[in-house]
């Protein structure tokens, strides 16, 4: 168990020296930080299975929280409500309060579309559409403006660049959004959902269809993209979670069991529960 | 090899006995029969495939021969002959087919792709599309005669014989087939792209028509093809509703339109030489297209599989 623990511990330190933001920071400061998305007693129900079990749980502005727990535990359920994705399937539903800037976004009046454009999302596979690498970018952004090309041209850029995919694209915007490695294509789903300036992004399982090395840059990504955005992570790597976020949620069943800044999650859990699983006990 | 092939089995038997002897004495004669039975099944099945090579290949090759000696030039610039009279082609025929087939695609390809679509994107499992479905099934196979009567009754009792009223007999037959695979290509989209797109804020109708459609693009215009390619060579759904002239048609398409099809059937029948030729320049003037429009839908779908 202290071995394990150990073996989790030295990645924070390495980290925190290669980007020089001590990831340890917020671990004071907790209670005053801006919070983004508010989820208040939230059930979620798949036809008769409850999925969701009372959750009530805070995510901190410009902040990346990890939602870790073993397979089935609800985590990308809960990360499906914050987009309102899981109303395409007519069984699934959601009770209680996801609050966004004080508004509840599953009330019936809200606007999915609207609210998918604030809330941006990133898929476990890449999902790059069937057209060119350039009209991937501008497929999302024509959704909700018409910017004059000069204007797309540069917002385009613009994603890209944020995505770390621009100079490798660059002279190929043209090209199909297929023709990319897994990497590649999983960089372009993140710059298309960049490009459309939402305040969250949700990232479920981004880098387990890919290979080390495009993982660790997808994980640079992430701490570069966490200055401009709120991010929620569901990862099934642990050591990712103690890597690149912040706050860490656990959960087992359906319930939170957990949820407190990464470092104490992993250096000093307080549920005993949170400690098996960290350690490699269950899950 | 004949060892290794009897060892699996030696571990689970359970009586005891000397299993190697047992397997050794049991199975060489069931070994024999079973290698005789396979070679008998692969002789069936190469035998059978052969024959239907033979009967396809010897129907093409009778068609290439009689077709060919009975092509040149003036079957595609004159109008059909007169019994036995010199000269002549089956112009008329052509365009009149041209024009039929191009009404039953072009009244067929909306309503089969959003129907399709509908089935797919909308409809899904309910109720209502599993019964759509049933009936689009039982439409694919429906006598092409009985959709002929159907026209009929509505469109040329009233107003007699017209290229309209061919032109939607054969619009009903290629429907079911595009309607079938608009679904079917539809199905194959991965439902994690539906979702990405959805994610974006994008509504169901831009998801679809932007990203949808064009994730199943080659698959469903391969089927509108071969759809084209089923209606070039209909004849029973065109003998009641456009008929047949020999003659050139009027641009309102009213009274009778030469057409292919018809034309074979009534000239293959009839005793004078200069027709039969013709039956047999424009049934290789089907078979060609058909040809051509299955070999360019094989070569779409496989430019989609290589993507």
């Amino acid at each position: 168990m202290t071995s394990l623990n150990t073996s989790v511990m030295p990645r924070i330190h390495i980290d925190t020296a290669i980007t020089g933001t001590p990831s340890s920071a917020p671990d004071t400061t907790a209670p005053a930080l801006p919070v983004r998305i508010s989820v208040r007693n939230l059930d979620f129900y798949y036809g008769t299975f409850r999925g969701l079990k009372d959750i009530s749980l805070d995510f901190h502005d410009r902040k990346v929280t990890a939602l870790i727990g073993p397979s089935g535990c609800g985590k990308s359920t809960l990360l499906r409500t914050f987009n309102r994705i899981y109303s395409l399937y007519p069984d699934q539903r959601a009770e209680g309060e996801i609050l966004l800037e004080g508004q509840n976004i599953l009330d019936s009046s809200v606007d999915v579309n609207e609210l998918r454009a604030r809330i941006g999302m990133v898929f476990q596979k890449p999902t790059p559409f069937p057209m060119s690498i350039y009209d991937n970018i501008a497929f999302g952004i024509r959704l909700l403006e018409r910017p004059a090309k000069s204007e797309l041209d540069g917002r385009i850029e613009e994603a890209l660049r944020k995505a770390a995919l621009w100079n490798e694209v660059k002279d190929k915007l043209r090209q199909s959004g297929t023709s990319l490695s897994g990497g590649q294509q999983q960089r372009l789903c993140i710059a298309r959902t960049v490009a459309q300036r939402p305040e969250v992004i949700l990232l479920d399982e981004p880098t387990s269809a890919l290979d080390p090395i495009s993982t660790g840059r997808i994980e640079e990504l992430i701490d570069q993209l966490r200055e401009d955005f709120t991010i929620v992570i569901v990862t099934h790597n642990m050591q990712q979670a103690a890597r690149i976020s912040q706050f860490t949620a656990f959960m087992y069943l359906g319930e939170l069991v957990e949820f407190s800044p990464t470092e104490r999650m992993f250096m000093n859990p307080a549920k005993k529960q949170t400690q098996d699983y960290i350690t490699g006990r269950f899950g | 090899m004949t060892m290794q092939d009897a060892t699996p089995p030696l571990s689970q038997n359970e009586n005891g006995h000397s299993p190697a002897l047992m397997v050794r004495r049991e199975r060489r004669p069931m070994r024999r029969s079973r290698r005789i039975a396979d070679r008998l099944l692969r002789l069936a099945c190469i035998g059978c495939t052969a024959l239907g090579v033979l009967v396809l290949g010897s129907i093409l090759l009778l068609l290439f021969f009689k077709g060919f000696s009975a092509l040149s030039v003036n079957v595609f610039t004159e109008v059909t002959p007169g019994p036995n009279s010199p000269g002549g082609g089956i112009a008329n025929a052509i365009v009149g087919s041209l024009v039929l087939t191009t009404i039953g695609i072009g009244v067929a390809t909306p309503v089969g792709v959003l129907a399709g679509t509908y089935l797919a994107e909308y409809g899904r499992d309910s109720a209502l599309a599993t019964v759509i479905r049933f009936v689009n099934d039982i439409l694919l196979s429906a006598p092409s005669i009985l959709i002929g009567l159907f026209v009929y009754f509505f469109m040329v009792q009233p107003l007699g014989y017209n290229g309209w009223a061919g032109g939607v007999a054969l619009a009903i037959i290629a429907t079911p087939v595009i309607v079938r695979t608009t679904e079917d290509m539809l199905r194959i989209v991965p439902g994690s792209l539906r979702e990405a797109g959805v994610a974006l804020g994008a509504p169901m109708s831009r998801v679809i028509t932007g990203i949808t459609w064009r994730a199943a693009r080659s698959g469903m215009v391969t089927g509108i093809l071969l759809a084209t390619a089923r209606i070039t060579g209909e004849t029973a759904p065109l003998l009641f509703t456009a008929f047949n002239n020999n003659y050139w048609f009027s641009p309102s398409l009213m009274g009778g339109i030469p057409n292919l099809p018809v034309m074979i059937y009534k000239f293959a029948l009839s005793p004078y030489q200069n027709w039969q030729d013709l039956a047999w320049a424009g049934a290789l003037l089907i078979c060609l297209t058909i040809l051509a429009l299955s070999t360019v839908a094989r070569l779409l779908l496989n430019k989609e599989k290589a993507q």
